[in-house]
């Protein structure tokens, strides 16, 4: 596919926007075309967040994602909110831990993954986020660890360094789930 | 796979501007935070001091408009930001700023309106920008952005062009093209070359005091003030106006947007393409300078034109009078903050493309 359109949702504080811009930051690496823009509304003053990422083989046209190939919904709100907008035989990814029910599309491809659950077992309560995105990645069969090493060395700042691994490992995690 | 460390970085529309404006020679910014334009400030706060600039968070947006002027009158580099009710705020010290001749750059990260409005995306500042910032015969160039890599191009030239004519540059940009990011490369050879002799920098005993002043209470004298300065708005219109054309080529349907709206607009273009309708874009990239040339071509080309605008029709008017009425000219919008999808965009080509112009 020449273009994905990626739609993350969940509660201000998941480290949503982080995940985008982890994708896209992966996507720049890869020499795709890419775009990543936050919802900056009242919602993110403590309600749902949301961020719309698209990578691409050729220039991308609006950088809105009103209609995604792969929604990751973090919380119930935003299953509820985005389920069907995303295109048939589009990806729905769910962390199974905030979600408790199903999804009632049946033309799309779902996957269910406890991430919350996974992160605090893990000793790694803040990395829900990229424990999903590692979900994403190898079921997209793009979890490949160079350009993830060298996206991360984008968006984790040296200050926090220490991170880095972290990250690294709760994607795989992720990726193993 | 190749993995190649690509040279460009990603950022904010926001954050690009105020980078590329340091990079442009830039050392006061002064500001009052307003969404969706906020990280400008942020970012200025940052870097500033720490490469001996100014950043100042004034009292207000008037107070921070009357710094860019002050700083303005003595040949520096300055800026300021807001969103749009903080310029309608500026537009006095704007216009003071256009009857001293003094160049600046002022950037616009429109929201919905009118009064307090929304934060969401808008254009509904077109008229405010290209024809009515404040009292007075005057104009502002204006420049629109449809990308963070123009975000950041388009603030060195405007530096450029403020400087070289001695007037306002605005960055016409939107909560969207502020917020995103992209993909973009930071390398500019920034021409600061323009002799200023009228700035205030002292005398040094030296030579006769510059005045920078906008009162002129002699007619003749201040008529002959705004003659010369519309004098420089035709050179202006004759050298600098940018537009981006897009299959045009064999185009029988037009349609012209700028900003975030050509990138929507793009996108039903190559839908529309695919079912063979034959369709182009004309994107101004100056505002004001409005590209008359392409429209008045376009008229005699095609069969109508569509604009699509985040606003009730304003560049519209615009693409009215340089296509000379020839063919019609329908609105495709949305407003308050609403962005047209570009669903919305093909459904009106495929109108226009069946005759049935509304």
């Amino acid at each position: 596919m020449s273009t994905t359109k990626f739609l993350f949702a969940g509660f201000g504080g998941q480290g949503i926007l982080f995940s985008g811009k982890f994708l896209a930051y992966k996507g720049l690496i890869e020499d795709k075309q890419v775009s990543w823009l936050p919802s900056y509304g009242p919602e993110m003053r403590g309600g749902t967040a949301s961020c719309s990422v698209i990578l691409s083989d050729t220039p991308v046209g609006s950088p809105i994602v009103s209609n995604p190939d792969v929604l990751v919904a973090m919380n119930l709100p935003s299953l509820d909110k985005y389920e069907d907008s995303v295109v048939s035989g589009g990806t729905i990814f769910v962390d199974s831990t905030l979600v408790e029910r199903k999804v009632k599309r049946t033309d799309v491809n779902v996957h269910y993954i406890p991430a919350t659950a996974l992160a605090d077992k893990n000793g790694m309560p803040t990395l829900a986020n990229m424990i999903i995105v590692g979900k994403v990645l190898s079921a997209l069969e793009q979890f490949n660890e160079d350009g993830i090493n060298a996206a991360l060395g984008k968006v984790i700042s040296a200050r926090h360094a220490n991170m880095l691994d972290f990250n690294l490992k709760a994607l795989k995690i992720g990726s193993e789930n | 796979m190749v993995l190649k460390m690509a040279d460009k970085v990603l950022m904010k529309g926001n954050e690009a501007i105020a980078e590329a404006a340091i990079l442009a020679g830039c050392r006061h910014y002064f500001g009052y935070p307003i969404t969706p334009q906020t990280e400008i400030a942020a970012y200025m706060a940052k870097r500033m001091p720490k490469i001996g600039g100014c950043f100042l968070q004034a009292e207000s947006e008037i107070a921070a408009i009357n710094m860019v002027y002050g700083v303005a009158a003595t040949g520096k580099r300055v800026m300021t930001s807001s969103s749009s009710p903080g310029i309608s705020l500026k537009g006095e010290g704007i216009s003071y700023l256009a009857g001293a001749d003094l160049p600046s750059l002022i950037v616009n990260v429109q929201r919905g309106g009118p009064g307090l409005g929304g934060i969401q995306p808008s254009q509904s500042d077109y008229f405010q920008a290209t024809k009515g910032a404040a009292h007075g015969d005057f104009h502002m160039l204006v420049l629109a952005p449809a990308s963070v890599q123009e975000m950041a191009d388009l603030t060195v030239k405007g530096f450029e062009l403020a400087d070289k004519y001695r007037m306002t540059a605005m960055v016409l940009a939107d909560g969207t093209m502020g917020q995103m990011m992209e993909p973009v490369s930071l390398d500019y050879d920034v021409k600061n070359t323009v002799e200023k002799p009228w700035a205030t920098t002292g005398t040094n005993m030296e030579r006769e005091h510059n005045i920078v002043n906008s009162l002129f209470l002699s007619p003749e004298k201040l008529e002959e003030e705004n003659f010369k300065r519309y004098d420089r708005y035709k050179l202006i219109e004759e050298n600098e106006t940018m537009y981006e054309e897009y299959m045009m080529d064999d185009a029988e349907i037009c349609v012209s947007a700028f900003g975030i709206a050509s990138r929507v607009a793009k996108n039903a273009i190559n839908e529309a393409r695919a079912m063979g309708i034959k369709v182009g874009l004309i994107r101004p990239i100056t505002l004001w300078p409005f590209p008359k040339a392409p429209f008045k071509k376009a008229g005699e080309q095609v069969k109508s034109i569509i604009s699509v605008e985040l606003s009730m029709g304003q560049m519209i008017e615009d693409i009215r009078l340089a296509s000379e009425c020839k063919v019609p000219v329908t609105l495709c919008n949305r407003a308050g903050g609403m962005i047209p999808t570009p669903e919305q965009v093909l459904e009106a080509i495929v109108n226009a493309n069946n005759g049935g112009a509304k």
